[in-house]
């Protein structure tokens, strides 16, 4: 017996990821709505949706703070409640969980979470820059280390302990593009060979540029509401079940073991108690791979597989679509594109897609649970949450 | 020595300038804090002490950056890594005068200085790290 219903997906809208040249990040978000808004005629913004919880991470991309009404009010829902909130890649994991939370306590009938960043009109050493801004400045960023260096550190420290491969690494970048070629709102549809994704230039070695996501413009955006009033709104509801987030240190020297995402961990378990369900009761999940090293460790963190074995995992083709647990059906941050306050609620939007049977070319047959997993910054949070078809 | 110098990072900074590594430790139940911090996180206690962390260490984890912010593009590529420092806390940290092929997981290094930068935020002194 599955979990209990936190909160009810009604609908659910993303902007085109890509290079959005022209388009502030806001209006990326007002594309986001308009779609949710289609797939849901029944549903009257304004007057029914009662708050939006959106992530947004950085004020340097677009010289911008103070996002939470600004992107209330291009999606139309002035004077709602509007929060921004900032957990660096995991913003919009956590504004999911927070609308969650919302809902399940009575607090609201129906919200709206989501998500936008607008970084591609930057130079990649502004990026850079203003993504190491999500790790420890004193000790990390003053001393030269990169965000692409905080995930070669895992894995180099992945590779020494475990043996896993840079080859094992570039399979799960050409996994993804091969999805992503499926999706057409993916940033970079197109197919990676093993070999180019290989022999690729160096970011922060032993990464290359096919080990990093991509840097990207897009929104992302969610309708939440009491699981009994679902039905009014749509006849394929998505329930979450499961809900979970955890913290750790800033700085990646200060854990114990980088090899994994004690925060990723943890957050998974809290979600798995909650929807009581398994590892194995998952058919389809998006995970955060912002570093495809970082596919392999959330494998690990998730119970896909066991410590160490996530090499094999994507090496066996077992999260391939048509694979045991297919993972980043999408195309995931590597290829469908990773605006940072937007990706944790990009995922959902896939989960959304493939438990309603929306997902075409990339659909995994009977889906009935899935699961999405938000990291911030190397690791200081982390979100899971887990779905159910309804 | 030297509870009159605060339990903060810009006093960690401080000690770098005068190529001292320091962290703090709680005196009540030993933890050693890096970055030191004005209450220790494991006990609540405010009753620290400065102490003088070993100059040798082994190398955990590195990497080699060949993008970097423009901060740093004069270095590129340069390397960086997580010391474990004798059998204290671990500290991030450039490493230096090796070439990057010849950098290597256990390898043993040791601590030096660049007391060059101006001691004042966010610019600090940097510690850094070369084969012993
Ligand atoms: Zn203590």
């Amino acid at each position: 017996m599955v979990g209990k219903r936190l909160a009810t997906i009604v609908s659910a809208g993303l902007s085109k990821f890509g290079r959005r040249e022209g388009l502030y990040g806001r209006e990326l978000f007002a594309e986001a709505a308009k779609e949710a808004y289609e797939r849901c005629p029944n549903l009257i913004p304004k007057k029914d949706i009662k708050a939006l919880f959106v992530g947004h991470m950085g004020e340097s991309y677009e010289h911008q703070g103070h996002t939470g009404p600004t992107l209330a009010d291009w999606a139309g829902l002035l004077p709602v409640q509007a929060t921004r909130i900032e957990n660096a890649c995991a913003s919009s994991g956590v504004a999911l969980r927070l609308g969650t939370s919302a809902v399940f306590s009575g607090m609201y009938d129906i919200v709206m979470v989501g998500g936008v960043e607008k970084m591609t009109h930057r130079t990649t050493s502004d990026v850079t820059e203003f993504l190491a801004m999500a790790s420890d400045f004193p000790f990390e960023q003053w001393h030269g280390i990169t965000f692409p260096g905080l995930y070669a550190l895992m894995a180099t420290a992945h590779m020494h302990r475990y043996g896993t491969t840079e080859e094992q690494m570039a399979m799960v970048a050409v996994k993804n593009h091969h999805n992503g070629a499926l999706n057409p709102k993916a940033h970079m549809q197109k197919e990676v060979t093993l070999e180019k994704a290989m022999s690729s230039r160096v970011i922060a070695w032993p990464l290359k540029l096919y080990d990093c996501s991509l840097i990207t413009d897009g929104a992302s955006c969610l309708i939440l509401t009491k699981p009994e009033l679902a039905k009014k709104f749509t006849d394929t509801p998505v329930h979450i079940i499961g809900s979970g987030q955890a913290s750790d240190a800033i700085g990646l020297y200060e854990r114990e073991d980088i090899t994994t995402l004690k925060a990723g961990k943890l957050a998974g378990q809290e979600a798995y108690n909650k929807a009581k369900v398994k590892p194995q009761d998952v058919n389809v999940a998006e995970v955060h791979d912002c570093f495809t090293i970082a596919e392999i460790i959330a494998y690990e963190d998730l119970g896909f597989c066991k410590p160490g074995k996530g090499g094999s995992l994507v090496e066996e083709g077992a999260t391939k679509i048509g694979g045991k647990i297919p993972v980043n059906t999408s195309g995931g941050l590597k290829s469908k594109g990773h605006p940072v306050g937007a990706t944790g609620v990009g995922q959902a939007y896939e989960i959304y897609l493939q438990l309603t049977g929306q997902a075409e070319k990339r659909q995994v047959e009977g889906a009935e649970i899935g699961l999405s997993h938000n990291v911030g910054g190397s690791g200081a949070t982390a979100t899971v949450h887990i779905y159910r078809r309804g | 020595m030297a509870e009159k110098y605060p339990f903060t990072i810009e006093q960690f900074y401080k000690f770098v300038s005068e190529r001292k590594l320091m962290a703090a430790k709680c005196k009540k139940c030993g933890t050693m804090l890096l970055p030191p911090r004005p209450m220790c996180t494991k006990c609540f206690s405010s009753d620290l002490e400065w102490v003088e962390l070993k100059n040798k260490g082994k190398l955990l984890t590195y990497t080699v950056i060949h993008v970097s912010s423009k901060q740093f593009e004069s270095l590129i590529p340069y390397a960086v890594g997580i010391v474990k420092l004798g059998d204290g806390p671990k500290l991030p940290g450039m490493i230096q005068d090796v070439e990057p092929e010849k950098i290597s997981v256990g390898m043993s290094l040791e601590v030096d200085f660049d007391t060059t930068i101006p001691s004042e935020w966010p610019t600090w002194p940097r510690y850094f790290f070369k084969p012993s």
